[in-house]
C-alpha cells in the first residue's frame, strides 16, 4: 500500500513549497511538486499517485474567477484519467484555491461523481476585501477520510478574497447536510459557531470545506499547511502549545489511510 | 520605412544642446550633452535617437546614482566620492565574512547556512504612484521582485516588506495642489496595488510602516523590499562572449516608457501617465517558476530584470565587460507601432533576461515551453566591447560599450548646511498625561495598519514565526517579523526597518543615526544579534542641485558611516530617489519632500524559536526599562500632537547602544525576557500602553526610577522622550536576577510591573497619578484613526 503524493501546480499556483512540506512531515512515501501540462501531456500519469493536491495561490490570476480555468482544464482535458482516480476512491484536497478549483470542476460536493452543474459557489467575501487572519473551526461529524482523527476544533489561518461558500439552493444545502458533507465550519474559541460578520466571509452555515459524498476528497478554505508546528501559532510566545500544529492532522490523515487502503 | 531619427547635436550650440535634452526627455545636463557631442564628432557623424536614449537611461539619476558619487564640497570640505566615502567604506572597513555580495548586484547577499543565502532589496517607486497610485505601487513591488530574481543566478523571493509615505488623509480638498491627487485616494490606490500584486505572487508581506506628514502630499513615498533565498553556490554570474540573449515573460509595449529619466525630475501637472508602466503578476509568477527550475538544471550563465530603461539596462549591464548585439525586431510587442528605440527602453513589465550558453539554448526554450511561458532570442553577447542594435538589417545603434557606462561627465555639487531654530510648543500640557497618550497612540503614523496588514498575506510559505500583529487577540503592533525561508532549517531570518523624517527637519545627521537605532532595536528586539545584521540604506530626496537638500543628504551618508561603523552593521545593499519635488505651477512653486530616509535590517537567527514578541504576558511579572532617558522631545509625536517640531532632536550614542543590544540578546536567548518593545515614536508612554492592551493586561509603573529622569524636570518629557537605543521588557520574578545579571552596569531600571486590573498606570517622577487609563480605552484610541479608512 502506498501514499504517494501529486501536487498540482500552474501559472499562480503560490503554496505549493508548504503543501510538499506538509506531506513530507506527515509521512508521505514520495512528494512530487508538477505542472499541470505534465498531466495534460500524459507525461505525468495520475494513476501513479494515491493522494492529489491543489495547493492555494491565484491560478491564471483567478481571472474569469477564482480556480474557474484550472478547474476546466482538469474537468476537460483530464476527465477520463480523473474518473478512473476517483472511481478508486483516492484521495484528493484543494486548499483555498484549489477548495475554489475542486467546486468548479464539480468533484465538490460530488453528487455525481463530478458534477455536471456548480451545485455550489465560492463567492467574493461579504466584506468585499481579500483578508489574512486566524479563525477557530469546529470539525463536523462527516465521512471524510482527512478528519478521521481530530480535534474537535482546530486554529487555521484563512488569506483569501473569494470564500463565501454558497449553495445554489436549498436543496442542496439540505442534501449536503444529509449526506454528512460538511467537513468543517468557522467558530469561536468554544466551538459555537458564528454567524457574519464573525464568520470570515458570510459562508452559508458558516462552512469552512465540505467533501463529497464519499469522504475521499475535501476542499477548504482555510491553509492546514500553515499550522504545521506550535511556532506557526500567533500566539506560541504566550500559550501552553502542543509541538504540533493542528494542520497536521489533516495530511496525516490521508498519509496513514493511503497506506492503509490504497 | 526608416527604423531611426538622427538628432543633429554635432553643430548645436549649448542652447540647442540644452533643448534637445529637454525636448527628448533625457534629463542629461549640458556638460553631460557636451561630452555626448564630443563623442559623437571623434565619431563623425550624429548620434541616431537610439544611441540617445541609450546614454539618457544609462546616465540618468535613477540608474547610474550621479550624486552620490559625485565631488561634494560640504561646508567646504571636499569629498571626492560622497557614497565610496560613506557608505561603502563601512561595508570596506567592517569587511564581515558573513556579507557574500555588497553593492554590485541587483541585491546584497549574506550567508544563511551551509547551503543557503539571503538577498535583500528595497526599491522605491514613488514618481509613478503619485500620478497613478494602484499601477505604480504594483509595479514597484513587481519590480523589486524581480531585483531578487535577477540576483546572482537568482533567489526565490521569501518576504515582502513596504513602507510608505504620505499626506494626511483628512487633508481638505481645497488645499490640494493643482494636479495631484488627494493623499487618501493615493493611500488606499498605493494599498491595493501592493497587495494585488504581492498577494498573486505568492509572498507574505509581514513588515511595513506608515507614516503621514504633509510634505508627502504632491511626493508620496513608496519603498517595497523583497528578500530571496538562493544556494550558495548560486550567488555570482558571469557572462561569456558567444552566449545567447534570452528574454522570458512579458512583452514589450509602450508603458513605462521614460520611467529613469522621468523619475529624474521633478513631477509637475503635465506629467505623463505613459511613464508608468502596467503589471500582470502571474506572468511575473510563470517566469520565476520556470526561471527556478532552470538555474538549478544549470541552464544560463547570468541572468538580470528588465527595470528601469529596460533592456537597454539589462543587456547593457550584462554585456559591459563584453558587448552585445541585439535584434529589436525579434522583441514581442504587446501591439505594432513601437519604434526601435521604444523597444529598447520601455519598463514594460515581467521581462527577465538570461546569458544562455547555446548548448543549453534547446533545453532552456523546451522548459520555457512546457509552463506556458514566451521565450525569445533577442541577440548574443560579442568580444567587440560594442553596443550594437539592429532592426531588421538596419543598425540602429553602434557605440562604445566603455562610453556608455563610464563616458559621463562626474558631478560637482555644492552642499551646506546650517542648523535652523524650530518654534518650540507654546505651552505643554500640566497635570494628567491620559489623554497626551491617546493623541499620540491616534496619531496615524503610531495608530493601528491592521486594515492594511489583514489585506496582506503575510502566512504564505509556511514560515510566519513572529507576525506583524501579535498579543492575545492577534492585534498588537511587532516590531520585526521573524521568518522560516527554509522549512527544513532551524535558523530564522528577522526583518525591520526604521524611519521617522520628524528628525531629519532638525537635523538630517541625528536622523540618519536615529534611523540606523531604530531599525536595528527592532530585530534586536525580536532576538537578532548585533554582530550578525546587515542594513540598508534608502534616500528619498529633494533635488541635489540645491546646496542646502545636498547638505541634509550628505549630513545623513556622514551619519550613516558614524553610526553604523560603531556599531558593526554593514550596509549591503541601497538606493536612492532624488528629486522628489513637484512644480507647482499655479505659485511656480517647487514643493519638496522632507529628506527621508529608509534603514531596512536583516539578521540571519540561529534558532527562530529563540525570539521574543511584545505583548505583556503574565499579571505579576516586572517591568524594566533598558537604556537612559533624555529630554529629547524635537521631532517627537508628542510635538507634533502639538504642531511643533521643537529642537532637541534624540541622539545615538552607539558606543552604549551595542553593549545595550548585546545584552538585549543575551536576555531573550536565555529566557529571562518574556516580551521586549523598542521605545520609539511616543517614548515609553506609547510602549507601556502597546505591551498591555496586546496582552490584555495592565501595567503600573512609575517614572521616579528611569535611568535618566533625574535630569529631567517634567513627567512629560520622560513618558514621552524619544531617546535611542531604549526597551521596555517583561521578566518574571524568578529571572529578575539572571536579568539583573547581564545588564550589570548599564542603564537598566526596574520600574513596575503587569497587573491583572486592565489599566495603565503611570506615577510621576515625584509620586503622583499622570495616567490612569483603562487598557481598552488606550486600544481604541489607537486602533479607531486607521480602522476603517
Amino acid at each position: 500500500m502506498h501514499s504517494k503524493t501529486l501536487v498540482i501546480r500552474t501559472a499562480g499556483t503560490n503554496c505549493d513549497y508548504e503543501t510538499v512540506n506538509a506531506f513530507k512531515v506527515c509521512g508521505a512515501e514520495q512528494v512530487d511538486l508538477v505542472h499541470i501540462n505534465s498531466l495534460l501531456s500524459k507525461e505525468v500519469n495520475i494513476m501513479n499517485y494515491q493522494i492529489v493536491a491543489i495547493p492555494g495561490g491565484f491560478s491564471y490570476g483567478d481571472d474569469v474567477s477564482a480556480g474557474k480555468i484550472l478547474a476546466n482544464e482538469i474537468k476537460y482535458k483530464l476527465y477520463d484519467a480523473l474518473g478512473k482516480y476517483i472511481a478508486a476512491k483516492r484521495l484528493i484536497i484543494g486548499i483555498c484555491n484549489g477548495f475554489q478549483v475542486l467546486v468548479r470542476t464539480g468533484l465538490l460536493p460530488g453528487f455525481e461523481g463530478v458534477d455536471e452543474l456548480e451545485f455550489t459557489t465560492l463567492a467574493h467575501n461579504v466584506s468585499g476585501k481579500f483578508e489574512a487572519r486566524w479563525l477557530h473551526l469546529r470539525t463536523e461529524d462527516s465521512k471524510c477520510i482527512f478528519t478521521r482523527k481530530n480535534k474537535p476544533v482546530i486554529y487555521l489561518p484563512i488569506a483569501h478574497g473569494e470564500g463565501n461558500f454558497v449553495t445554489l439552493n436549498k436543496k442542496v444545502l439540505d442534501k449536503i447536510k444529509a449526506n454528512k458533507q460538511i467537513v468543517f465550519r468557522y467558530c469561536d474559541r468554544k466551538g459555537k459557531v458564528i454567524s457574519f460578520p464573525e464568520n470570515p466571509n458570510g459562508s452559508q452555515e458558516a462552512i469552512a470545506g465540505i467533501c463529497n459524498p464519499d469522504g475521499n476528497i475535501l476542499g477548504l478554505m482555510p491553509h492546514p499547511e500553515r499550522y504545521m508546528t506550535r511556532y506557526n501559532h500567533p500566539r506560541w510566545t504566550r500559550e501552553d502549545l502542543p509541538e504540533e500544529g493542528d494542520g497536521v492532522f489533516i495530511f496525516r490523515n490521508a498519509v496513514e489511510f493511503a497506506k492503509k487502503y490504497l | 520605412m526608416k527604423y531611426f531619427k538622427t538628432i543633429q547635436i554635432l553643430k548645436a550650440d549649448d542652447k540647442k544642446l540644452t533643448e534637445i535634452s529637454r525636448s527628448g526627455l533625457l534629463s542629461l545636463n549640458l556638460a553631460e550633452m557636451k561630452v555626448v557631442q564630443a563623442y559623437f564628432k571623434k565619431k563623425k557623424r550624429n548620434p541616431t535617437d537610439v544611441e540617445l536614449e541609450t546614454i539618457a537611461q544609462t546616465w540618468s539619476e535613477h540608474c547610474k546614482h550621479k550624486s552620490f558619487g559625485a565631488k561634494v564640497t560640504y561646508n567646504g570640505k571636499v569629498m571626492n566620492n560622497l557614497i565610496k566615502e560613506t557608505i561603502f567604506k563601512v561595508t570596506q572597513e567592517l569587511d564581515r565574512d558573513w556579507c557574500v555580495s555588497v553593492f554590485k548586484d541587483n541585491a546584497g547577499i549574506i550567508k544563511f547556512d551551509n547551503k543557503n543565502c539571503i538577498a535583500f532589496k528595497v526599491e522605491t517607486h514613488n514618481h509613478p504612484s503619485a500620478i497613478e497610485p494602484y499601477g505604480g505601487a504594483g509595479t514597484g513591488i513587481g519590480g523589486v521582485i524581480r531585483d531578487i530574481m535577477g540576483v546572482g543566478l537568482g533567489a526565490k523571493p521569501v518576504l515582502n516588506t513596504d513602507v510608505f509615505c504620505f499626506g494626511p488623509l483628512d487633508t481638505p480638498y481645497e488645499k490640494l495642489v493643482e494636479g495631484t491627487l488627494h493623499p487618501k485616494r493615493v493611500f488606499k490606490g498605493v494599498v491595493s496595488g501592493v497587495r494585488d500584486y504581492g498577494n498573486r505572487m505568492g509572498i507574505p508581506t509581514a513588515n511595513g510602516a506608515v507614516i503621514f506628514e504633509e510634505g508627502y502630499s504632491c511626493n508620496p513615498l513608496v519603498y517595497c523590499g523583497t528578500v530571496g533565498i538562493l544556494p550558495v553556490d548560486k550567488c555570482f554570474k558571469s557572462v561569456k562572449p558567444g552566449d545567447i540573449i534570452l528574454s522570458i515573460g512579458g512583452k514589450t509595449g509602450r508603458d513605462g516608457i521614460h520611467g529613469a529619466t522621468f523619475s529624474s525630475i521633478a513631477l509637475d501637472k503635465d506629467t505623463e501617465v505613459s511613464a508608468v508602466q502596467i503589471g500582470n503578476p502571474i506572468v511575473e509568477k510563470k517566469a520565476l517558476d520556470v526561471q527556478l527550475k532552470a538555474r538549478d538544471l544549470k541552464l544560463y550563465r547570468a541572468v538580470t530584470d528588465c527595470g528601469a530603461g529596460g533592456y537597454s539596462s539589462a543587456v547593457g549591464e550584462m554585456g559591459e565587460e563584453t558587448g552585445a548585439k541585439v535584434f529589436l525586431e525579434r522583441i514581442p510587442l504587446k501591439y505594432d507601432g513601437l519604434s526601435p528605440w521604444e523597444i529598447w527602453v520601455s519598463e514594460a513589465q515581467e521581462r527577465m533576461v538570461f546569458a544562455v550558453p547555446i548548448d543549453k539554448l534547446n533545453q532552456f526554450l523546451k522548459l520555457c515551453v512546457s509552463e506556458n511561458v514566451e521565450a525569445t532570442i533577442i541577440g548574443e553577447f560579442t568580444n567587440t566591447k560594442k553596443l550594437e542594435l539592429f532592426y531588421g538589417k538596419v543598425k540602429v545603434c553602434d557605440i562604445d560599450m566603455s562610453f556608455v557606462h563610464g563616458g559621463g561627465p562626474k558631478f560637482e555639487l555644492e552642499a551646506t548646511w546650517n542648523l535652523k531654530h524650530n518654534e518650540e510648543p507654546a505651552n505643554l500640557p500640566s497635570g494628567n498625561l491620559g489623554a497626551s497618550l491617546k493623541n499620540i497612540l491616534a496619531d496615524p503614523s503610531v495608530a493601528s495598519k491592521e486594515w492594511i496588514i489583514r489585506q496582506y498575506d503575510h502566512e504564505v510559505q509556511g514560515g510566519s514565526i513572529i507576525k506583524p500583529l501579535q498579543g492575545c487577540v492577534n492585534d498588537g503592533p511587532g516590531d520585526a517579523c521573524v521568518t522560516r525561508p527554509d522549512l527544513t532549517s532551524k535558523k530564522g531570518v528577522a526583518v525591520g526597518n526604521g524611519i521617522n523624517p520628524r528628525y531629519g527637519m532638525i537635523d538630517p545627521y541625528w536622523m540618519a543615526a536615529g534611523n540606523i537605532d531604530e531599525a536595528l532595536r527592532n530585530i534586536v528586539a525580536v532576538g537578532a544579534d548585533i554582530d550578525k545584521i546587515a542594513i540598508l540604506d534608502n534616500f528619498c530626496w529633494g533635488n541635489p542641485q540645491k546646496p542646502d537638500e545636498m547638505g541634509g543628504l550628505t549630513r545623513a551618508c556622514i551619519a550613516c558611516y558614524d553610526i553604523a561603523k560603531e556599531y558593526g552593521t554593514p550596509f549591503i545593499s541601497g538606493k536612492d530617489s532624488l528629486n522628489n519635488e513637484y512644480m507647482d505651477s499655479a505659485t511656480g512653486r517647487r514643493i519638496a519632500i522632507p529628506g527621508t530616509l529608509l534603514i531596512s535590517s536583516i539578521s540571519v537567527l540561529e534558532d527562530f524559536r529563540k525570539t521574543c514578541s511584545m505583548d505583556l504576558k503574565k499579571d505579576g511579572n516586572l517591568i524594566y526599562v533598558i537604556g537612559e532617558t533624555f529630554n529629547e522631545v524635537g521631532g517627537s509625536i508628542y510635538y507634533k500632537t502639538l504642531g511643533s517640531i521643537g529642537n532637541s532632536v534624540p541622539k545615538v550614542d552607539a558606543k552604549t547602544g551595542k553593549k545595550i543590544f548585546k545584552a538585549v540578546n543575551a536576555g531573550i536567548k536565555s529566557g529571562a525576557i518574556v516580551s521586549c518593545h523598542d521605545c520609539s515614536e511616543g517614548g515609553i508612554g506609547a510602549a507601556a500602553a502597546e505591551m498591555a492592551f496586546a496582552g490584555g493586561l495592565g501595567a503600573a509603573i512609575g517614572l521616579a526610577n528611569v535611568p535618566g529622569a533625574e535630569n529631567i524636570s517634567r513627567d512629560d518629557l520622560v513618558l514621552f522622550s524619544e531617546s535611542h537605543t531604549r526597551f521596555l521588557v517583561e521578566v518574571e520574578h524568578a529571572s529578575a536576577g539572571k536579568f539583573e545579571e547581564i545588564f550589570k552596569g548599564l542603564k537598566v531600571a526596574r520600574i513596575g510591573k503587569v497587573t491583572k486590573e486592565e489599566k495603565l498606570v503611570v506615577d510621576g517622577v515625584k509620586g503622583g497619578r499622570v495616567v490612569n487609563e483603562s487598557i481598552g480605552a488606550l486600544k481604541e484610541a489607537w486602533q479607531a484613526p486607521l480602522r476603517n479608512p
